[in-house]
């Protein structure tokens, strides 16, 4: 079912990671990317998938939650993977073969790479509101103002994105369910056919999507929303002890990191 | 002929997560062909997770559905045949409609059964006429329509399927009173020409009491009440206990009773208590 | 007593259309009281609701709010902020994904100061007993929840008026009992003067006054008993009356002599009780 999908959902908490900053989980999250980029040899993917590891324990995100997210992206993974097996040079697994050693150890580190990346990001989203998400990412954008990009338009624009996911999810299940009943078959016949059995739910759903927009502009007007000037916010963010403590871990982990890269562990 | 048999159904939701859920649990029910069933029960009672089953919408966790003998479960062939056998139309259908014409919007169900053009001319016509679309909206885009208009072609499109047992879910929901009545005719005259089994889903007493011939109440997932309104009706303090309204005129003759005016037999439409009062007023004359 | 909203001859006609929406209407609404405007669907009382805040502008007449018309540009938030309003789907009038965040939405567009918005959150919150929930996702809640959520958005932005426009059309029973048991609790209790648009009349039962229009124009205006007992004026605009007054009715065309403004199950009992003797 489509409710499986996890994307992008907040699981409210009161954790350490729940309670620090957006703008310190957001630049977390850059620290873990670029570090997860440089990390090379196998001891370092150990340490990212220890500190990864270390991360979830603290946020108290069960894995299962976390990997679970991992479903709409198996697809890319396993993609991947079966590139590098397939296209890397190297020393047969077996003489003769196309498979070898070195592809293998590549297609597992490109596949740890992916779940890590996703997992890390994840935790982002798992413990922090959508609204306290784009809060911190306007905050931090905060200067392009200056440049006349229109920072405030942009966050509302995708708090307002999130804040809709569970319910078009919702939609396009209904809609599924209805044209099923109706005989529709989703499931059988080739990408041709099937691309065109996707018309009966895409249709219904636009349809309604343009509906809620205009009912929720209306709605927000109503509630004398009238663009970011002026604005004040109910939850002010303030960096507290525990966020700077956290970017000097964070500091700590990459320095770690790019030690390791300059003895190629 | 079409009739339901469903055993020891249960179905859980996202079994195995933190956000495991029993719907339905231990749901043993018959319903032969032609029976006319009001299915009762609030928001989260378990009746939409039921009727998504009797047409294979939903698996069940454990437990048969079976329709006309078959089990509908049984292979792909089984599933796809039975949706055209039971036709479900769900809560605000309006908002499926997706084709550029009214009619090509109805055809969509009879095409999907494989039949030919002229087959499909003549269930487009027939569903249409049952629900009072008329001919002229045929070439309309469903999106000109009112929302009762709108509604009235997405019964048709399932109507059009001629279904052998015709479910509807909230079928008056956000209706304004004219609405539900007209569409509440339409279903029974639609019962009427063809025989079908109505199902109707609903949380409203009243509109359902009048017509069904069978109330089935659920209530956390179980069936808590089966059978005719009388018997259903003859409950009040119970069906009140489970949040549900008793319909205004068994309010009005239970309190009339409390008051000692002798309102006798069972009372669960106007027309009972009218008749009801009528005679207790000739007899003290 | 005032009237906080004054509405003089208001015509109204949708850009493209060919006839108008609304055809004259004239109605003042009394500071502190619970009206009701029922009527079919494309009666004009939803067209009639969005002029109440300027999300629609008059084609010809005015509507003034406090005084100030809703023409007036400058006055916009101070109108939007004085009457609040409540539509029929909650899912398209909730902006975030926490409970307590969304009904911080108007304070915060307002620039009220921080500390007093976590104060207004919470005090709308418990006023529409939702409080314990104000850390929760919108989309887990029931409709009746949901709405009762989108009220709270509104009394935290401390509205004189509440507008309403169907707000119980997708609930069921228990939903639409908590949202009109909510309402008139605002009303009694808190003195926020209520507009409620719908076409179910037993929800009417509790306001001071109901309002019936039909094709843009007030059919009846009056007390719940006074409206319901035209049965006949009812029926015609395509409308019910409640349950207990369609008995009363009936049994009145068969030789009984019943007064039509009872309106709660008890009462009608009394009433029939004492016919029959």
């Amino acid at each position: 079912m489509l409710k499986d999908i996890t994307l992008g959902q907040y699981f409210p908490g009161d954790t350490i990671a729940h309670r620090l900053d957006p703008r310190t989980k957001l630049l977390l999250v850059i620290v873990y990317i670029v570090g997860l980029f440089n990390a090379v040899g196998w001891y370092s993917y150990a340490f990212v998938i220890a500190v990864t590891g270390m991360c979830m324990l603290v946020s108290k995100i069960r894995p299962a939650a976390a990997f679970k997210g991992l479903k709409p992206v198996i697809f890319i993974i396993v993609l991947t993977a079966l590139l590098n097996i397939f296209y890397t040079d190297g020393t047969p697994v077996i003489e003769g073969w196309i498979i070898t050693w070195e592809g293998i150890a590549k297609a597992v580190m490109m596949s740890v790479r992916i779940i890590l990346l996703i997992v890390g990001t994840f935790l982002l989203t798992y413990t922090t509101s959508p609204i306290a998400l784009t809060d911190g990412l306007e905050l931090l954008l905060n200067p392009l103002k200056k440049i006349k990009v229109p920072v405030h338009e942009m966050s509302m624009m995708m708090s307002m994105a999130l804040r809709f996911i569970p319910t078009l999810i919702e939609e396009t299940d209904k809609i599924m369910s209805a044209q099923k009943a109706r005989g529709a078959d989703f499931e059988t016949g080739n990408l041709m056919r099937r691309a065109k059995a996707l018309l009966p739910i895409l249709v219904p759903l636009f349809v309604s999507s343009f509906r809620r927009a205009d009912e929720l502009a209306i709605a927000m007007e109503s509630r004398c929303y009238h663009g970011g000037e002026g604005r004040t916010r109910m939850k002010t963010l303030k960096m507290q002890g525990i966020d700077f403590a956290a970017l000097l871990l964070g500091a700590a982990f990459l320095a770690i990191i790019f030690i390791m890269k300059r003895f190629g562990l | 002929m079409s009739d339901i048999k469903v055993s020891a159904l249960r179905h859980v939701y996202s079994a195995g997560t933190p956000f495991e859920k029993v719907a339905i649990d231990d749901i043993n029910i018959e319903i032969p062909h032609g029976q006319f069933v009001g299915l009762i029960g609030h928001t989260g009672s378990g009746k939409s997770t039921f009727i998504q089953h009797l047409n294979g919408l939903l698996k069940p966790s454990s437990g048969t559905v079976t329709v006309d003998g078959e089990d509908i479960n049984a292979d792909k062939l089984a599933t796809k045949n039975v949706r055209s056998k039971v036709g479900l139309v769900f809560q605000y259908p309006e908002y499926q409609l997706f084709e550029e014409t009214v009619y090509a919007d109805i055809a969509f169900g009879p095409k999907n059964m494989g039949l030919d053009d002229a087959q499909i001319d003549e269930r487009v016509r027939e569903a249409a006429h049952f629900v009072g679309v008329p001919d002229e909206q045929f070439d309309k885009s469903p999106l000109e329509l009112s929302g009762g208009q709108k509604r009235r072609v997405a019964i048709a499109g399932v109507i059009a399927m001629r279904p052998g047992v015709l479910i509807l879910d909230e079928p008056t929901a956000g209706l304004d009173p004219a609405g539900c009545k007209q569409i509440l005719r339409n279903i029974c005259d639609y019962r009427e020409k063809t025989g079908s089994t109505v199902i109707i889903v609903s949380h409203s007493m009243d509109d359902v009491a009048c017509l069904a011939d069978r109330l089935v109440v659920f209530n956390h997932g179980a069936i808590r009440f089966d059978g005719t309104p009388e018997e259903v009706f003859s409950q009040p303090e119970e069906l009140r206990s489970i949040g549900l309204a008793v319909p205004a005129a068994t309010e009005l003759a239970m309190e009339l009773r409390r008051l000692g005016v002798p309102v006798s037999g069972s009372i669960y439409t106007n027309k009972q208590l009218e008749d009801a009062l009528l005679k207790l007023k000739r007899g003290a004359e | 007593m005032s009237s906080v909203i004054k509405i003089e001859n208001l015509h109204y006609t949708y850009p493209g259309d060919e006839f108008e929406s609304l055809k004259g209407v004239s109605l003042e609404i009394e500071r502190g009281s619970f009206v009701a405007i029922l009527g079919h669907n494309g009666s004009g009382k939803s067209t009639l609701a969005k002029h109440l805040n300027a999300i629609l502008l008059p084609s010809e007449g005015s509507v003034k709010i406090n005084g100030i018309d809703t023409c007036d540009e400058d006055s916009l938030l101070t109108i939007r902020s004085t009457v609040g309003m409540v539509f029929q789907n909650p899912d398209n009038q909730i902006v975030a994904n926490v409970v307590e965040d969304d009904v911080a939405f108007a304070p915060e567009n307002l620039g009220v100061p921080s500390a007093e918005i976590r104060e207004r959150v919470d005090n709308a919150l418990k006023a529409v007993d939702m409080y314990e929930f104000r850390l929760h996702a919108p989309h887990l809640l029931s409709g009746g929840q949901k709405q009762r959520v989108a009220i709270a958005g509104i009394i935290a932005m401390q509205p004189e008026v509440i507008v309403l426009d169907e707000p119980t059309a997708m609930l069921d029973p228990k939903g639409r009992r908590e949202v009109i048991d909510t309402v008139t609790k605002l009303c009694r209790e808190k003195g926020i003067t209520i507009v409620l648009i719908t076409h179910h009349m037993s929800e009417c039962i509790n306001a001071d006054r109901v309002a019936v229009m039909s094709n843009g124009e007030i059919v009846a205006d009056g007390t719940p008993q006074a409206v319901f007992s035209q049965v006949e004026l009812m029926h015609s605009e395509g409308l019910a009356v409640p349950a207990t007054t369609e008995i009363m009715w009936q049994l009145n065309k068969n030789g009984f002599a019943l007064p039509l403004s009872a309106l709660g199950i008890a009462d009608c009992a009394k009433e029939i009780a004492k016919e029959i003797g």
